[in-house]
């Protein structure tokens, strides 16, 4: 080193402020690229809300469609989609949670649970509307359940089941393996350890994966399209259990999803704040499922115990 | 009957997939001893202690040949593993505090065998905290989480929920890594008191240690035994020089 350095030691040279330079440029590359991110959600939902004002009140949510859906409320859509994703989640969460246990906790690592693990992530590759046609052939016509909201449901566990099950397996492995480890050295078996140690703490992991698939769930029209959604039902909703709840399992029923497909596209003359209002209240419902998945997780982070 | 074979182990050789462990091992630790064991790292050490209390069957690439008796019964043969395990008591070396109170971390191993007396788990909790040292500390905050304890407290937790079901062998694996010296000594005070109630195996790095309260004592090399016996005649005579130069600090 025999050229003389700076004058001053703390005087950056000229290779250290292209460093600084080069840092500056990256580091706001990618600010920007992750700004980009909020624009389009923002987009849609200020265009959404702006262009579905019109409609947007009290009695648009609560009052059943007019005929063809040109004019009257959203109620038997949103109960629709809302029994939907409620009935398809006590199908899907016991079994994807469980079965999320068993492949975390319990599996050896053998072909079998290569297999189930292989056979997770194919059904998770599947298209939505292929699932649709299984749901057809499996839970409409060979179980003979008919085109209805317990088929729908059914159809929409199958396709939610891997994304559960993927979820719950990941908040099990952020319990670290020493916790269990400690409990086996104490003589604890595994049910003991998972039920005292791990369960407790992924509870909320598994809840906020299982929240935020059935927001997604609740957006989807392929899966329902020929195993139960309807256009329109004949459902007289005077009395007010047959408001709260205005579809049987076997009935034919109506979705917010299959209803914006409907009133969009396939019916002339619809107003235009009409299909706004349906895209709104579905945006709606779909952020606020999001947002307690949010609130869970921050919980989750305020309470973590180690 | 100070020589009966507490823990004997015959032709004992464990291999993690083709890396052999530990080569065909054959000795055994009498009742109600503490009996040392020193070795550089990858020495076997662990995979010992795993085999006592059959934790080795959680990793799935171990195979293990030989026996291991307890008691004379072939701890592959037990049929229930956890009441071998309860019997055995367990410390690694990093501190491992359970995502509960001070409390239940201690009452964990007593609940799961079914104790649910308040009095009588208050009783076990007082008394593994003292034994390992760390009662005065905690004492007045049972009830906060025992993660958030520091780690050479977090290791005196793990040393009194080991210590709650009263085993009868306990398995110290570097207990005092992350404990200062003074609590050091004090520990290894309770473990010259605990002898009388239970066999403890206490592998150490710390030659001191070993020196100070081990009755025996057995060096491991390359997965396998280099020398065993009395820890007085191994410091003063040893057969090999490389237990010469281990002891001695010289090995290198």
């Amino acid at each position: 080193m025999a050229a003389p350095r700076a004058q001053h030691p703390f005087t950056a040279s000229s290779h250290e402020r292209t460093k600084l330079f080069r840092e500056k440029v990256a580091r706001n590359l990618m600010l920007v690229a992750a700004l980009a991110l909020i624009v389009p959600v923002l987009a849609i939902i200020v265009y959404l809300f702006y262009k579905a004002s019109p409609v947007l009140s009290f009695s648009y949510i609560i009052d059943d469609p007019g005929p063809m859906g040109k004019s009257g409320g959203i109620w038997l859509p949103l109960m629709g989609t809302f029994y939907l994703v409620l009935t398809s989640l006590f199908i899907v969460a016991p079994i994807g949670i469980l079965a999320g246990i068993y492949l975390n906790e319990y599996a050896p690592d053998n072909w079998l649970t290569r297999a189930i693990g292989m056979a997770v992530t194919s059904l998770a590759g599947v298209p939505s509307i292929v699932h649709a046609m299984f749901g057809v052939g499996a839970f409409v016509a060979f179980m003979k359940m008919g085109e209805s909201l317990i088929a729908a449901a059914c159809t929409i566990a199958v396709m939610t089941i891997p994304v559960i099950v993927t979820a719950t397996r990941e908040a099990l492995a952020a319990v670290p393996m020493s916790f269990r480890e400690a409990c086996w050295n104490m003589g604890a078996t595994k049910w003991q350890t998972t039920r005292t140690i791990v369960l407790p703490n992924s509870v909320s992991g598994i809840l906020t994966g299982v929240i935020l698939e059935v927001s997604r769930a609740a957006g989807e029209t392929a899966p329902i399209l020929f195993t139960g959604a309807a256009a329109s039902v004949a459902i007289n909703t005077s009395s007010l259990d047959r408001k709260l709840v205005p579809y049987d399992l076997d009935d034919k029923f109506m979705a917010l999803s299959y209803h914006l497909y409907m009133v969009a596209d396939k019916i002339a003359g619809m107003p235009e704040e009409m299909k706004f209002g349906v895209a709104a209240v579905l945006i709606a419902l779909i952020l606020s499922i999001n947002s307690v998945s949010i609130a869970l997780r921050s919980w989750l982070r305020s309470r973590k115990k180690w | 009957m100070p020589d009966h074979h507490h823990i004997d182990f015959r032709n004992v050789t464990v291999r993690y997939g083709n890396d052999i462990a530990l080569d065909g091992l054959d000795f055994h630790v009498r009742k109600n001893t503490i009996f040392g064991i020193v070795g550089p790292a990858n020495s076997g050490k662990t995979t010992l202690l795993k085999c006592i209390n059959r934790t080795i069957d959680f990793t799935s690439t171990a195979s293990v040949d030989g026996r291991v008796r307890i008691d004379g019964e072939n701890v592959r043969e037990i049929k229930n593993v956890y009441s071998l395990r309860r019997r055995i008591g367990m410390v690694f070396p990093l501190p491992v505090g359970l995502p509960l109170s001070i409390y239940e971390n201690v009452a964990y191993g007593p609940r799961r065998a079914g104790i649910h007396d308040k009095g009588q788990l208050d009783e076990i909790v007082e008394r593994c905290l003292k034994q390992s040292v760390l009662w005065d500390e905690v004492k007045d905050r049972l009830h906060s989480l025992g993660t958030k304890l520091s780690g050479g407290q977090q290791q005196r937790l793990t040393l009194a929920r080991a210590l709650s079901l009263e085993p009868e062998i306990l398995c110290l694996d570097e207990f005092s890594i992350a404990i200062d010296p003074v609590t050091t000594m004090k520990i290894e005070d309770v473990l010259v008191n605990l002898r009388e109630k239970m066999t403890i195996i206490l592998v150490t790095n710390l030659i001191q240690q070993a020196q100070r309260i081990a009755d025996d004592m057995m060096f491991l090399n390359d997965s396998d035994i280099v020398e065993i016996g009395p820890t007085a005649e191994l410091f003063a005579n040893p057969k090999h020089t490389l237990t010469a130069k281990y002891l001695s600090g010289e090995m290198g």
